[in-house]
């Protein structure tokens, strides 16, 4: 009975051990960006950390089931052997210690991976301003003013720095292979920093579930090798036929699935913020067509205060 | 007159819904003539429906518990064959519109009409026997508690055949669960099925605090309470001081839904990621409040079956207690990628991660509870090893989640989904089913058959791997939770692979049910004569099985942790007293099943808006409380003589067996 016990769960370790090692090219095993590799790194040391308890508290199960068996007769019985202080001792000092470990690790590695921050890298960062819609992305480049759906290009070797808001529910913004998932949330402003090391084309996904036509809110991020291919991507879109003035973008906003990847040759001035805003103003007013104020830019201050947002 | 309610609500057209339904409505016949033909109407109202024994009420909750496990593992098999179908661009055979339900009807069925009944139904059994008292302190409250219960799982079932269940997740996040974009009839179940079973538990939570802390019998000091009683205790706390947070959160939803009131609304100022801290400001508790009694069953089985006192039984309390301190100062970890600070991020990951400390030290002491123990390796035991295995991986799956760091790419994907089956499986639902196969005897009078439960115990463990393992991979592979279908070739394999472990553990779930059957065939053989089949350590097992109604003829005197392997030792068990005194016992009560089926209508009526039934039923649940409150014929005493013709029957059965 236990022999099949022991050899069930080493088949299971093992199983899971050579999935790791197998099958993990393009997740997040497969980092394409320095947030992604500081991330996998930390999951194995964290993993590696904890192995150190784990690995030996599944044997001494094991053993200790077997060794004390009851058809054992001549292992030790001691009914009344209940405490013993060296004991308890040293099985809360252990998890402890590890704990001690693992708790500074995270403390120090949560402000290094910071969504927040900049990353430390000598590249201006390319800006990006995400909205997700019922359900589709759509991705807004303030400096070219052009935008697109369900397409993100970015330069390699180049911090990018999204700025995140939704139309309508919540959905979770997250490259695997490029690190860190944000949230977006509507009347609200999340930041997120990324850089692609590598040229290459990455999945994009809502992580968080937004109802029926969730499973097709995905995109492809393509890191080009160089600016200039990048540039050139830009030109491709100014060459686009249409604008993404406030009426287009209200279409856009309705809800659909499966959206072909869509270009914009220039994006209305402010709709970002005024979709943000789009909340916080009365009932019936349409943000799309006017001009946002002054008073409005400041309570979006305050409601991105309200996310926790430091920098 | 039918307020939202149309023709258009029913499945007509659905043929998955259609079929279940006529299987269930042709089970319900059957059952309704069996009970016609051999006349259990009365049978049934008299002695289960309206009984306040709190044995018979923990017997329903499990009832409940493996009806509503059938449904949520339908609801699973549906899910992975789903996902095993839809590859490559594939659509699968259940649309969005179908497979959202189900996801979100699973977790709301595993976790509150599942997993909660299962353990509050242990609990209902085992804590009154183990601290030696006649019942609850408030064994109305106890029934009416039951059918609030049975209540909400009522209404999650109802939504199966009228309307349909939310498409939100279990956690039904607003903006999602707002009337803007879920505007049907499923939130509204979702609501109402967790408001009046939510209001059950806490009237459990209550009800047995009281119990533990004023009904212990002679001598028995709060530090003497066995285990399993101890950890229900913390998870009894738990309930209490958590579960009002959910009924905050859901009032405030309701509000939103149904007056156009805008806590969690995207305009005007509402605000959803609060929803979000008050849903895990209960839903991380809830966690705890399911595993810390599973823990509890796994200390009393370790210790009876390796013939020892538990390693370190002061740790193990104070460690129960550090868990649901710290169990409700972590909830943030459920979302790391709100945009929190790094300092918060990193506040509530430490908090997390800490709790790791005395869940360790727990396993420790399990490990040296069997060292130079006599381990018998019956199913309860292979329950407890499987589980020491299956929790560890889960354990530091969890804690890995809990770094932040880790988190922003694995929070969502498969790879979470993976850890929390890993610890409740592997956690609390192995221990229930430990604890079911230890404490059945004790509730029906025989045990289990061995072989059958061995078999269900292979089938679930090999399974369990063979389902969640290929999850950890799918989440690493960048595979986030609730989608529909996939289009990635590299995550095919693992698909369907976990899709045959849902097959496995189904087998389990069989071996379960013919383990049943062939239990109650073979009842006679398996008979446990004395009350005590194991050389149990505490209280329940001095009782008869089934214990007699009134649980002790006299309170018994209490003198260390372990009481009946004490009283055995210094021979004071089975003693008969000079002359017993009459017991007060409560009278059995229609009222708590009647308030229970009216609330089931009040919610039907709020769901569609049926206002006429929603005035009515609720105006008559406080009319029948009220009435109940002014019966004053709720008790009655059991006489010396009948009390004295049980008690030689037990005592007589236990000395043949122990001269035989």
């Amino acid at each position: 009975m236990t022999d099949k016990k022991v050899s069930r769960v080493f088949a299971g370790l093992l199983f899971s051990a050579v999935a790791l090692l197998s099958g993990c090219s393009g997740g997040v095993l497969d980092p394409k960006g320095q947030v992604g590799v500081d991330e996998k790194n930390l999951i194995l040391i964290a993993t590696g950390l904890m192995l150190l308890v784990v690995i030996p508290v599944i044997i001494l199960t094991l053993v200790f089931a077997w060794k004390y068996r009851a058809s054992n007769e001549d292992a030790v019985y001691e009914p009344k052997w209940a405490h013993s202080k060296k004991i308890e001792l040293v099985v809360w000092l252990i998890p402890i210690a590890i704990i001690i470990i693992l708790g500074s690790v995270t403390w120090v590695t949560t402000h290094h991976l910071d969504p927040y921050k900049p990353l430390d890298h000598d590249s201006k960062p390319l800006e990006v301003e995400v909205v997700s819609l019922n359900w589709k992305w759509l991705f807004i480049y303030p400096e070219q003013n052009i935008a697109t759906v369900n397409e993100l290009v970015i330069p390699a070797h180049r911090q990018v720095a999204f700025k995140l808001t939704s139309e309508s529910v919540m959905n979770s913004f997250f490259i695997p292979q490029l690190g860190s998932q944000i949230y977006t949330m509507a009347a609200m402003t999340t930041k997120l920093h990324l850089i692609a090391d590598h040229a290459g084309t990455y999945k994009g996904i809502s992580a968080n579930y937004s109802g029926a036509g969730f499973s097709e809110m995905k995109f492809n991020t393509i890191a080009t090798e160089t600016e200039a291919d990048f540039d050139q991507w830009v030109n491709k879109v100014k060459a686009a036929p249409e604008a993404l003035s406030g009426p287009v973008y209200e279409q856009l906003a309705e809800p659909s699935e499966g959206n072909p990847v869509t270009y914009y040759n220039s994006v209305k001035a402010g709709l970002f913020d005024d979709i943000v805003m789009k909340y916080m103003q009365h009932h019936g007013h349409t943000p799309f067509t006017g001009q946002s104020g002054m008073d409005s830019m400041s309570a979006m201050h305050q409601k991105e205060h309200m996310t926790g947002a430091e920098e | 007159m039918f307020g939202k309610l149309t023709l258009e609500a029913f499945p007509f057209h659905v043929p998955i819904v259609m079929g279940t339904l006529s299987v269930v409505a042709i089970l319900g016949l059957a059952l309704v003539i069996a009970l016609t033909k051999y006349q259990k109407w009365g049978y049934l109202w008299r002695e289960w429906i309206t009984s306040v024994d709190h044995k018979r009420l923990g017997v329903m909750y499990i009832i409940l518990a493996m009806v509503m496990l059938l449904r949520g593992f339908a609801d699973a098999i549906m899910m992975r064959t789903q996902l095993a179908a839809a590859t490559n661009g594939a659509a699968g055979y259940l649309p969005p519109e179908h497979y959202d339900q189900i996801f979100t009807a699973h977790g709301v069925i595993m976790i509150i009409f599942m997993a909660m009944p299962f353990m509050i139904g242990l609990m209902n059994i085992v804590v009154p026997l183990q601290i030696g008292a006649r019942d609850v302190a408030f064994p109305f409250l106890n029934n009416l508690s039951f059918w609030l219960a049975v209540s909400g799982a009522l209404l999650v079932n109802i939504s199966l055949a009228v309307g349909e269940f939310a498409k939100t997740g279990w956690v039904a996040y607003p903006p999602l669960s707002e009337l803007t974009f879920s505007p049907d009839s499923g939130v509204d179940y979702y609501i109402w099925a967790l408001q009046i079973s939510g209001i059950g538990t806490t009237l459990t939570g209550v009800n047995f605090l009281v119990t533990v802390l004023k009904m212990r019998t002679r001598g028995m000091k709060l530090m003497q309470m066995p285990i399993f009683t101890w950890t229900c205790t913390w998870a009894n706390i738990l309930i209490v001081a958590s579960f009002p947070i959910l009924t905050g959160a859901l009032a405030m939803l309701t509000l939103d839904r149904y007056l156009d009131f805008h806590f969690f609304t995207n305009d005007l100022g509402g605000n959803a990621m609060m929803y979000i801290n008050l849903f895990w400001a209960w839903g991380h508790p809830e966690v705890y409040i399911l595993v810390l009694p599973a823990f509890g069953i796994f200390s009393e089985i370790i210790s009876t079956f390796s013939g020892k006192r538990l390693f370190g039984y002061t740790s193990m309390v104070f460690a129960s207690g550090a868990i649901s301190v710290l169990g409700f100062i972590v909830w943030l970890h459920h979302f790391f990628t709100m945009g929190s600070s790094a300092d918060v991020n990193a506040f509530f990951g430490v908090t997390t991660m800490i709790i790791a400390v005395p869940t360790g030290v727990k396993l420790f002491n399990w490990l040296f509870t069997m060292y130079k123990g006599r381990v018998q390796f019956k199913p309860p035991v292979l329950w407890t090893l499987g589980f020491m295995v299956t929790f560890t991986i889960g354990g530091m799956t969890g804690v890995l989640l809990s770094v932040p760091g880790a988190d922003y790419v694995l929070h969502n994907s498969l790879f979470l989904i993976a850890h929390f089956h890993n610890t409740i499986i592997g956690g609390a639902v192995f221990g229930y089913l430990a604890g079911f196969s230890y404490w059945f005897p004790k509730a029906m009078g025989y045990k289990l058959d061995e072989k059958w439960g061995k078999r269900a115990f292979w089938f679930w463990q090999i399974g369990f791997y063979v389902a969640f393992m290929p999850l950890y991979v799918l989440g690493f592979l960048g595979m986030n939770r609730r989608v529909n279908h996939t289009d990635n070739p590299d995550w095919n394999m693992w698909l369907y692979i976990a899709c045959a472990g849902a097959f496995i553990i189904a087998l389990g779930v069989l071996s379960q049910l013919i383990q049943l059957y062939v239990s109650y065939r073979d009842r006679e053989k398996n008979r446990d004569v004395t009350g005590d089949p194991w050389n149990g350590h505490t209280l329940e097992w001095s009782t008869m099985s089934p214990p007699q109604f009134y649980n002790f003829a006299q309170e018994p005197v209490v003198k260390d942790i372990d009481a009946f392997t004490d009283m055995k030792e210094n021979g004071t068990a089975y003693q008969r007293p000079e002359k017993y005194a009459p017991i007060h016992m409560p009278r059995n009560t229609g009222a708590g099943f009647i308030m229970g089926m009216l609330l089931t209508a009040c919610g039907f009526g709020m769901v569609w808006h049926i206002w006429w039934l929603v005035i009515v039923t609720f105006l008559a649940t406080i009319v029948t409380y009220i009435k109940r409150c002014y019966d004053n014929d709720i008790d009655y005493y059991v006489q010396p003589d009948e009390i004295e013709k049980i008690e030689n029957e037990h005592i007589a059965a236990v000395q043949s067996t122990l001269k035989a």
